[in-house]
């Protein structure tokens, strides 16, 4: 039981390929462009949110299936509540600003976006590498801030992951459905 | 094969086909979808060409190492799918430095002017995804998956920001 175990040059494959399908179905999605994504920032195409709310609704019942069956690893990062919120409102303001993140950037370029990839692949690099160098200050002084380890939402309220599940899919599912039909 | 060469799929179509790969991920590579960490790798091998011992003796760069692993293969391959996808869809695909025609509309069509904003953008992106342990993949599509505390406190205040942002920036006539 649990999760297959690749090693080696077929992981680099593996992950290749994975990388492949993942391009190929942004791009379907429409969600490579810089129009969509500072759309949905301003609230006039929701197309982002409605493929990352679908998305997420889909893994949620497949990972906490396929848990609960004992064939996946669950990879919940750690909750640091101040560098999670911090780091979540820098990142809001820059994906507007350049109209990507780092997916999506990778793949404009392969729809011929260069612009994409100038500003946006060499900028990335500078801001990771730029963390980097900033990350010992930002350790000792930030970063444990509100520290409560790998925490999820169910564990957070005590309660079963399926009470959690259900209730969002329903919910967010009615959002979808909903936003959908006033065509936005 | 129609649906292949199709120019979008409906959202619903996308976002379900991105679960099933999440999904699929998590069992055959005990791992998850995501992209960020992959250039804070790159970043590493980068400044490494002129400083390798400023790289070996960095904090971050000793946990993140400058190594070429599955997620890296993976953001190598996210453009080659794209390309196949707009191929199919669109038939010819031309590089071009095109600006987007919303940044047109908005800031006009001088370069440079994008260079500084999309460049400080970028940054910005960076950053923040480093310190936050994750993007709109791995926090976003992952972890929101997994119920993390972490990645929905990521996504609140990502989309938070992002819309205030959008308030000031585009300002409605």
């Amino acid at each position: 039981m649990g999760p297959l175990e690749i090693t080696g040059a077929v992981r680099l494959v593996h992950g290749l390929i994975t990388g492949i399908l993942f391009g190929f179905i942004l791009q379907k999605a429409q969600v490579t462009k810089y129009d969509k994504i500072v759309n949905f920032f301003r609230l006039t195409d929701l197309t982002v949110i409605k493929v990352m709310l679908a998305a997420i609704l889909s893994g949620m019942v497949g990972v906490y299936f396929m848990h609960g069956v004992g064939l996946v690893n669950l990879h919940i990062k750690p909750t640091l509540v101040g560098a999670n919120l911090i780091g979540g409102a820098i990142f809001g303001v820059g994906m507007l600003l350049l109209g990507f993140c780092p997916g999506t950037c990778a793949g404009a370029f392969g729809e011929g976006r260069l612009d994409g990839l100038l500003r946006g692949v060499l900028g990335i690099l500078i801001g990771a590498g730029l963390y980097s160098e900033v990350y010992p200050f930002i350790q000792s002084n930030f970063l444990k801030m509100g520290d409560y380890g790998k925490l999820s939402i169910p564990a957070l309220l005590g309660v079963d992951p399926w009470a959690v599940i259900v209730p969002s899919v329903v919910m967010l599912g009615g959002v979808l459905v909903w936003i959908d039909r006033k065509g936005l | 094969m129609n649906w292949l060469s199709r120019k979008e799929w409906p959202w619903w179509q996308a976002g379900l086909l991105l679960g099933i790969l999440n999904v699929a991920v998590f069992y055959t590579a005990n791992y998850y979808l995501s992209a960020s960490t992959t250039f804070s790798r790159a970043a590493g091998m980068l400044v490494s060409l002129i400083a390798p011992a400023h790289v070996a003796a960095n904090a971050y760069w000793q946990n993140v190492k400058p190594i070429v692993d599955w997620q890296f293969m993976l953001v190598l391959g996210v453009p080659v799918g794209a390309f196949l996808s707009a191929r199919l869809g669109e038939q010819a695909v031309k590089f071009t430095c095109e600006l987007p025609g919303l940044w047109v509309n908005r800031f006009g069509t001088n370069p440079a002017r994008r260079w500084a904003i999309g460049l400080l953008g970028g940054i910005l992106v960076g950053f923040g995804a480093r310190l936050a342990d994750g993007c709109t993949s791995g926090h976003g599509l992952s972890g929101g998956s997994q119920l993390a505390v972490s990645s929905w406190i990521f996504l609140a205040a990502m989309m938070l920001s992002g819309m205030i942002m959008a308030r000031f920036i585009f300002r409605r006539a």
